[in-house]
């Protein structure tokens, strides 16, 4: 019974979607005010219905109903209450119906929020924003139903993957959903502009918020993918250039690049086509990942059972809206003005470089997240496209990157004279020529270019600082101004210094890693040591036990440095009987300077286990830095400017909405 | 920073065609299954191989047992969580009287056992290939996989991941009764 509400509830919610639609756009064409609000309503309706159809799902899961497909398929009565609940979206049908539910979310939140939108454009977002719900619900309800029945039921559930039993992960769809679905939103405000025609700089400054919110979603979903990756899969890596890895940082790639040219529309009124596009585009990119991930076009054939239907409906859905977006772009955009003019030398000028590094730079990863299918179109070949080819493509494009990021904030807008600029990054330079030399010498020059990496993030971090001292023209006037000019100082200063610091953390997280890092592996038996890094590792016992839904062999292992006190990890081994499957739970010791990181390997027919062990100097870093990064973002957000309607229209802008023919 | 007309016409509808181009593209891809991964060795006469037993009490499976047979060959092994998947697939075409052996591969010969009496045995022969060189051979690149070799012994067709019951019907079956037929 609940399952047939859940499946009412979704068909209600795709009969107001079409409600939104229709009244939406055609609505604000007619400048009818009655069907702008019912649009307004309808946003709010279809996220309150598809709201109540994931509650509902949810609770099937919570009761463990295997009359339903879903949940028979990926859950069990024997599995832990957090892990069936978190099971409602561990599986296709359960995370589309998540998609649409936060899709219908940004656009409720839309309606809600966006008081002060003028009505019509604010209508058009929500058609747009409508018909894309339009278009996933269908999918989920004619392709994917979470809702269908199984007959004969069975007693038992088939399980859950055993790799997704864990908190991060359980976590990490939910985040990186809101940031790729977050990115409706950019898609939504650009289209309606250009529907519009609009030539001012007002759907740049209603999108911005909803950008930025997706971008910290984005952030912090992919580091938790990564923190993940690291300590289930095993030996230590954190990012792995899998599709579907590279599709969440397609997105997040193209989406930094937005959130900076739609600053530049913003307060100088250029780049105004090419922000359009990347509204159109980062979206796309979503989608595109949405359906990667969807259709298994990519991924292993041992990993999913894949289904082509599904992925020629995502691939429709795909070409409709992008190929709709492009279309009503190159129509629409070269009646656009061009914007204003700026000198190459400028902070416009910095933020184009940017944004042309970071397009190139996912146009380097598409190539090499495509490049295998398409191989295997023209020759039937199979390879893979690793590491070594993001190595030799991605870092090359992100140098010059990582240097403009420090420059770029420290010039003026339109135009400057560069005169004084090697004085205004005296400190970055300095120190970061000084971080250069001093892990050249000490080790010997031995890794230079991990030498080279830390100098770079320690440019970054103290030039991302040095914002800070300019506009609070620290040195150059009394201290007690300069903390009246701190706290006179927007948040958006503080965002773009955090984020950027955090790049700078990144960095030299990578570095570190690359320069320091060391492994070894050694068969120890109980009470049995080896030294590693200047302490001691012994493996005190190993002993099997039980839980829940696992079978597990625990070590303990002693890490002893001097006469200290000494650390204990507990590297895992687990084996889940339903799914006849086994994962690796990594003891880590996690310290700001480096992680000890201690796996466990088999059991020799003499007893002795295998024990491989790692040091990872500075890699908590990698991961402190989405939080960073985000907090940035959070914290931009809190721009008054973010909240307000535009007060001036800049004078090339004067043009009034709506002008163009509709 | 004014473009002249042409330009920005072509700026507008540059990515519009750059996408369609993509779409055809991601449309052949969809089409194209990634499990139908052809073999080098299709055409080829198949390894001759001796594995060691799985099952307690049992000879193993060779060469000798398929000679002069339409084999169906199925890779698995009892870490697979695909092969899980594929099971009840397997135990229905036994059921239905098809035989099917069986290479449990890079897994031990008594894990393996234990797989088979747990979710049911539907393997006529069944070897152990421990050491991954028959599978090797084979080309292997995952488990599951099947092969179909005909009578002479050369292999027929490879499939990469689970049987499942549209390939079984479309493709496998009709082969298999085209090779028993003797072409």
């Amino acid at each position: 019974m609940i399952a047939e509400v859940g499946r009412f509830c979704l068909i209600l919610a795709l009969i107001i979607t079409s409600l939104q639609v229709v009244a939406g756009l055609w609505g604000a064409r007619r400048q009818n005010a009655q069907l702008l609000a019912v649009a307004n309503s309808a946003a709010v309706a279809q996220f309150i219905f598809i709201a109540l159809a994931f509650a509902l799902l949810v609770w099937l899961f919570v009761v463990s109903d295997f009359s339903v497909m879903v949940v028979a398929a990926n859950s069990a009565t024997i599995k832990p209450m957090f892990y069936k609940i978190t099971s409602t979206w561990g599986n296709h049908e359960g995370s589309m119906l998540l998609w649409v539910l936060i899709l219908a979310f940004f656009g409720a939140a839309i309606g809600v929020l966006g008081r002060t939108m003028p009505a019509p454009f604010k209508a058009r977002v929500l058609g747009i924003q409508g018909l894309i719900s339009l278009g996933f619900l269908a999918f989920i309800i004619f392709t994917s139903s979470p809702f269908a029945r199984l007959f004969p039921v069975p007693v038992e559930g088939a399980g859950f993957n055993p790799l997704l039993q864990d908190p991060g992960l359980a976590a990490h769809p939910p985040l990186l959903y809101l940031g790729y679905v977050g990115f409706s939103t950019a898609f939504s405000f650009a289209v309606a502009a250009l529907i519009e025609g609009r030539t001012d700089t007002v759907w740049v400054r209603y999108a911005r918020p909803w950008i930025i919110i997706a971008w910290i979603c984005l952030t912090i979903g992919i580091t938790l993918g990564s923190l993940w990756a690291y300590y289930e899969l095993g030996w230590g890596g954190w990012w792995f250039w899998d599709p579907v890895e590279n599709a969440s940082l397609m997105p997040w790639l193209l989406g930094t690049a937005l959130v900076h040219s739609a600053l530049v529309v913003e307060r100088r009124f250029a780049l105004v086509r090419w922000t359009i596009l990347l509204g159109i585009l980062t979206f796309s990119m979503s989608l595109l990942g949405t359906f990667v991930v969807r259709s298994g076009i990519l991924t292993s054939v041992h990993a999913f059972a894949v289904d082509p239907a599904r992925g020629a409906f995502i691939l429709v859905l795909l070409v409709l809206a992008t190929g709709g977006g492009l279309a009503l772009y190159a129509i629409r955009s070269p009646a656009l003005g061009a914007g204003r003019v700026f000198s190459l030398v400028s902070r416009e000028g910095s933020l184009v470089l940017n944004n042309i590094l970071l397009v190139t730079i996912t146009g380097t990863v598409f190539l090499g997240t495509f490049y295998p299918l398409l191989i295997d179109l023209l020759t039937e070949d199979k390879i893979s496209v690793g590491a070594p080819f993001y190595a030799m493509t991605f870092v090359p494009m992100a140098a010059p990157l990582l240097l403009v990021m420090v420059i770029g904030p420290m010039l003026s807008w339109r135009r400057d004279s560069g005169q004084g600029l090697t004085m205004r990054l005296a400190p970055a330079l300095f120190v970061g020529f000084a971080v250069l030399v001093l892990v050249a010498a000490g080790t010997h020059g031995a890794k230079a270019i991990a030498a080279l990496w830390l100098a770079m993030a320690a440019w970054i971090v103290v030039g991302s600082l040095m914002i800070l001292v300019r506009r609070t023209r620290l040195g150059q006037v009394s201290a007690a101004e300069s903390v009246t000019l701190l706290k006179a100082l927007p948040p958006a200063t503080f965002g773009l210094v955090l984020a950027h610091a955090g790049i700078g953390l990144l960095v030299a997280g990578l570095a570190g890693g690359a320069l320091f890092k060391q492994e070894g592996v050694a068969m120890l038996g109980a009470g049995q040591s080896v030294p590693f890094v200047g302490r001691m590792l012994t493996l005190v016992g190993v002993r099997p036990g039980r839980e829940a839904n696992y079978e597990f062999v625990r070590g303990r292992i002693e890490i002893r440095r001097g006469t200290g006190k000494p650390g204990l990890l507990f590297p895992e081994r687990r084996f889940y009987p339903e799914r006849q499957s086994e994962t690796t739970e990594a003891g880590v010791r996690v310290t700001p300077l480096g992680n000890l990181y201690v796996a466990l390997g088999d059991q020799a027919e003499d007893g002795r286990w295998t024990v491989r062990y790692y040091s990872h100097p500075l890699a908590i870093w990698i991961w402190l830095v989405g939080g960073v990064m985000a907090l940035g973002g959070g914290v931009a957000l809190f721009d008054r400017r973010n909240w307000l309607a535009p007060e001036r229209q800049p004078a090339q802008a004067v043009q009034t909405p709506g002008s163009m023919p509709a | 920073m004014t473009l002249p007309r042409p330009v920005v016409l072509l700026a507008a509808i540059a990515p519009f065609a750059v996408f369609i181009v993509l779409a055809i593209a991601l449309a052949f891809g969809l089409k194209n299954d990634p499990a139908a991964l052809p073999s080098v060795l299709v055409g080829k006469p198949a390894p001759i191989f001796a594995l060691g037993p799985v099952r307690a009490n049992d000879s193993g499976f060779s060469t000798a047992d398929i000679t002069g047979k339409v084999a169906v060959i199925n890779v698995f092994g009892s870490w697979c969580s695909a092969c899980r998947l594929e099971h009840p697939m397997l135990m229905d075409l036994a059921a239905q009287g098809v035989t099917i052996h069986g290479i449990d591969w890079k897994d031990d010969p008594a894990d393996g056992a234990a797989w088979l009496a747990r979710f049911g045995d539907p393997y006529a022969r069944v070897g152990n290939d421990q050491s991954g060189r028959l599978a090797l051979d084979l080309g292997v690149s995952g488990a599951p996989e099947t092969f179909i070799i005909d009578k002479a012994g050369r292999i027929r067709y490879k499939l990469v991941g689970p049987i499942t019951p549209e390939r079984w019907r479309d493709e496998m079956a009709p082969l298999i009764a085209q090779l028993e037929a003797g072409q």
